[in-house]
């Protein structure tokens, strides 16, 4: 392979004069029609690039039309099938038009080219370093010291820099994670705002609800079920949590986080419908199937004098998906 | 021919005026000489790079209507459904550009269409890279960046998705959010720090949105010139045949057939997104509802590209660590970070990891068949199975209620099947490799059989002449040249 110093090495023969179509033409016809004369064949291949000049012709119209159509269909409203239908029907006939005159009115060669040898020379490689290392680091080479200390201030400005860049973005977890807006007493209220009575939900209903003061919270969100008329026992401890049946679990799901929307009355389970988990609600919504690692907390429920639900306490773990601060209950 | 040189009287005018200050006619010579061989696999990438223009062309025009802010308001806009509701200013703004802005919704579902595009081209280019051996010496530095391109595509679909802070795209977000949080020790910190705050806070949806509009494109568009760069620089591969050799490159030149062809390429790409977001509907975000974090919608799908994590996170077990007063999620870990972590590593990995293994450091620019390589391409193979059924695992919901089957069959079938599918599919296309590159004659193209009757009656068969294609030792034609290498 030459290699030139400019690597300007590429094979140099004009062919600039034998630019005709018409490679791609070969085939098993051509071998075996004997018979057919030479200006038969030429006759043949003319009218075959005539017809398929029209076919680009045509096609380049169509765009033409089809883009005028674009224009057409936005100024009477820009309706969105027709828009989009007439704008890509014209980019594909002049696609079409354009692949034509590629494919059969360009010289398709093969052509070659020779490549260049990507590795320098040995003395290549030298000069190189000779440049690198004694040029430029002879400078350094006497004076260690300062390099260091540049190296010092360097790494520091890359510190101290970077705190606003990591620092400043969001405040620390704290215990945010682990405490919701439910606080000992706090009243349930849908996400309106309107506070939930005792008597408000059929037996085998199910309410989103929300301490008062805080409909809408994401971390405080509540999936009320009222699963009996009696208080129900989920587990032990819990005797005195679901009043008239009324059970609280946080809907955060424990697998990663979504609202656990879905509850089928039959079976009385929640579902989640991001990857299906499936928590029992009779058994303290532990879950049943899926990836999901932990029972839905259950919310301590109570009932007041005037007929509202209440809070007794907050959740007495934290609610949602695992993270590194979790501590093993 | 006048003073500048050229016999064009408007070359003389405006390139001349170029030349003398850039050498254009040089360069310009050497740039339309370039060769690029003809293959139908060569255009995948193309239609990802024609994709990103299309990308950066309809989202530039989405940007002038968006508004990033999580700010609630009343809705007021002439979708009735939504009427009064309480929505962030990014959801109406959305709302608002694909229902009122004429022209908007072509735009806004062109945009999202070219984005499944622009990530299917990467990776079935990224296949057709792996299974050739077009990422051996000296091309493992564009490999590197072609994945990192694959991890930046990915990521920009997945912020692009969140910014309209739907129902679907917010569940996604809080997703998202876990995932972060299922980091040992930083993930919570993490959290906290991309969010600004807890989920789902005020600060996401403008920071997403200036990585998706500026930060992760800007980066594409550099790495998308290196990797164009590098590919100009060492010149393409290309497959084995008459008169291809490793010195050569074998194909049309630039200009004009290329250019010519090129531009096809990408006014039907144009077209193909365009015909899809006008015929197609895809994520009709007024039906699905402003985000609420209590609410969820049924049918939570993330875009084609995010199923193969869902369907991991879908069939891992819930294997939750705890421990030492500390807690580590595995069951989301596991799917959701080290799945992609290993999936990236093992990508950016491969070329060595083959060079090493398979002894071969040789540089090297004629493809490889995939038959040639029986193991590379059974490991290959069978990788991408791997992800086909992670990527079926995402409609385990969707597959139960079809076959009319309970979930935990689909469950447990997913489970084996994600082990099975691809120790099987790699075995068999080992096993089809061998025999492809055993049995004589195969790959090439048949010869005709001639039977010729003879005029006393008798018959006579024999094969035809070989394809011209097949000829062997056919030796392409120097493309023309700078003339004064002619006269040497
Ligand atoms: S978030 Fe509920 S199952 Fe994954």
């Amino acid at each position: 392979m030459d290699t030139k110093e400019n690597g300007e090495n590429i094979n140099a023969v004009s062919k600039a004069g034998n630019l005709s179509a018409g490679n791609n033409s070969h085939n098993l016809a051509n071998h075996t029609c004997e018979g057919c004369g030479r200006s038969d064949l030429a006759e043949q291949e003319r009218r075959r690039l005539r017809a398929l000049e029209v076919v680009a012709q045509l096609s380049v119209i169509g765009a033409l039309l089809c883009f005028i159509g674009v224009g057409v269909t936005y100024w009477v409203g820009g309706q969105n099938q027709f828009l989009g239908g007439f704008l890509a029907a014209g980019l594909a006939l002049l696609g079409i038009g354009v692949i034509v005159i590629g494919k059969y009115f360009m010289p398709q060669g093969p052509f070659v080219e020779q490549r260049h040898e990507i590795s320098s020379t040995v003395q290549q490689k030298q000069l190189f370093e000779e440049a690198l290392v004694e040029r430029g680091g002879s400078a350094f080479k006497r004076r260690k010291f300062l390099g260091v200390l540049m190296g010092a201030s360097a790494t520091m400005f890359g510190i101290t820099f970077a705190f606003p860049w990591i620092r400043s973005l969001g405040p620390l977890p704290g215990k945010t994670l682990f405490q919701t807006w439910w606080r000992p007493g706090s009243r349930v209220v849908t996400v309106h705002g309107r506070p939930v009575k005792v008597d408000d939900l059929e037996v085998g209903g199910i309410l989103t609800v929300f301490p008062e003061g805080h409909a809408g919270s994401s971390m405080s969100q509540t999936i009320l079920i009222r699963a009996a008329s009696l208080p129900i026992t989920t587990r032990k401890g819990r005797e005195t949590w679901s009043p008239h049946g009324y059970l609280g679990f946080s809907k955060i799901c424990t697998h990663a986080g979504c609202p656990v929307g879905l509850y089928e009355e039959q079976s009385q389970q929640l579902l989640c419908p991001c990857h299906q988990s499936i928590f029992d609600v009779l058994d303290g919504a532990v879950p049943v199937f899926g990836p999901a690692p932990r029972p839905l907390p259950q919310l301590p429920l109570g009932v007041d004098e005037e007929g509202y639900l209440r809070a007794r306490s907050d959740f007495l773990e934290p609610v949602g998906p695992g993270f590194w601060e979790r501590t093993t209950a | 021919m006048n003073s500048t040189g050229y016999t064009n009287g408007k070359l003389a005018g405006s390139v001349d005026w170029m030349d003398q200050r850039l050498g254009l006619a040089r360069i310009g010579r050497k740039i339309m000489d370039k060769i690029f061989p003809d293959h139908w696999s060569f255009m995948l990438g193309e239609i990802a790079l024609y994709s990103f223009i299309v990308l950066v062309i309809t989202g530039v025009f989405l940007t002038l209507y968006y508004v990033p802010s999580s700010q609630q308001i009343i809705y007021h806009g002439s979708y009735l459904p939504l009427r009064g509701r309480r929505v962030s200013e990014a959801y109406a703004s959305t709302v608002n550009l694909s229902l009122n802005v004429r022209g908007g919704l072509l735009m806004r579902q062109m945009h999202h269409w070219a984005a499944d595009v622009f990530t299917a081209a990467i990776v079935i280019h990224l296949c057709r890279i792996f299974f050739t051996g077009a990422f051996r010496r000296p091309r493992e530095l564009n490999w590197i960046v072609g994945i990192i391109l694959l991890i930046l595509a990915i990521s920009n679909g997945f912020t692009g998705y969140s910014l309209p802070d739907d129902l679907i795209s917010g569940t996604g977000l809080r997703i998202m959010f876990s995932i972060i949080l299922s980091i040992p020790v930083i993930g919570t910190y993490l959290g906290f720090f991309i969010f600004g705050g807890n989920f789902p806070g005020k600060l996401i949806i403008p920071r997403l949105y200036i990585i998706h509009v500026f930060i992760i494109p800007i980066i594409i568009a550099g790495l998308l010139g290196m990797h164009l760069g590098l590919l100009i620089y060492h010149k393409h591969t290309q497959f084995s045949g008459k008169g291809r050799r490793e010195q050569n490159v074998v194909g049309s030149p630039l200009w004009p057939t290329f250019v010519a062809k090129t531009t096809g390429l990408f006014l039907m790409t144009f077209a193909f997104i365009a015909a899809l977001g006008a015929f197609i509907q895809i994520n009709p975000i007024w039906q699905f509802g402003p985000y609420q974090p209590y609410k969820i919608s049924y049918a939570v799908q993330p875009d084609w590209y995010m199923g193969w994590l869902d369907g991991a996170m879908r069939i891992m077990p819930s294997w939750e660590w705890t421990g030492f007063g500390h807690t580590w999620p595995l069951e989301v870990f596991i799917p959701a970070v080290a799945l992609p972590g290993l999936t990236f590593t093992l990508l950016f990995a491969w070329p060595f990891l083959e060079a090493h293994f398979g002894k071969d450091k040789a540089e090297h620019h004629l493809l490889d068949r995939p038959r040639d390589k029986p193991l590379r391409t059974a490991i290959g193979a069978g990788a991408l199975s791997f992800y086909v059924v992670l990527f079926g695992a995402s409609a385990t919901d969707v597959l139960a209620n079809f076959f009319q089957t309970s979930l935990n069959l689909v469950l447990w079938s997913f489970r084996i099947t994600v082990v099975i599918v691809p120790i099987a599919i790699a075995f068999l296309t080992y096993k089809i490799c061998k025999e492809l590159t055993e049995t004589p004659y195969s790959g090439q193209r048949k010869r005709a059989v001639v039977m010729v009757r003879s005029p006393q009656g008798g018959y006579n068969a024999y094969r035809a002449d070989p394809h011209p294609d097949t000829k062997a030792g056919q030796v392409a034609e120097p493309v023309p040249i700078e003339p004064e290498s002619t006269q040497a």
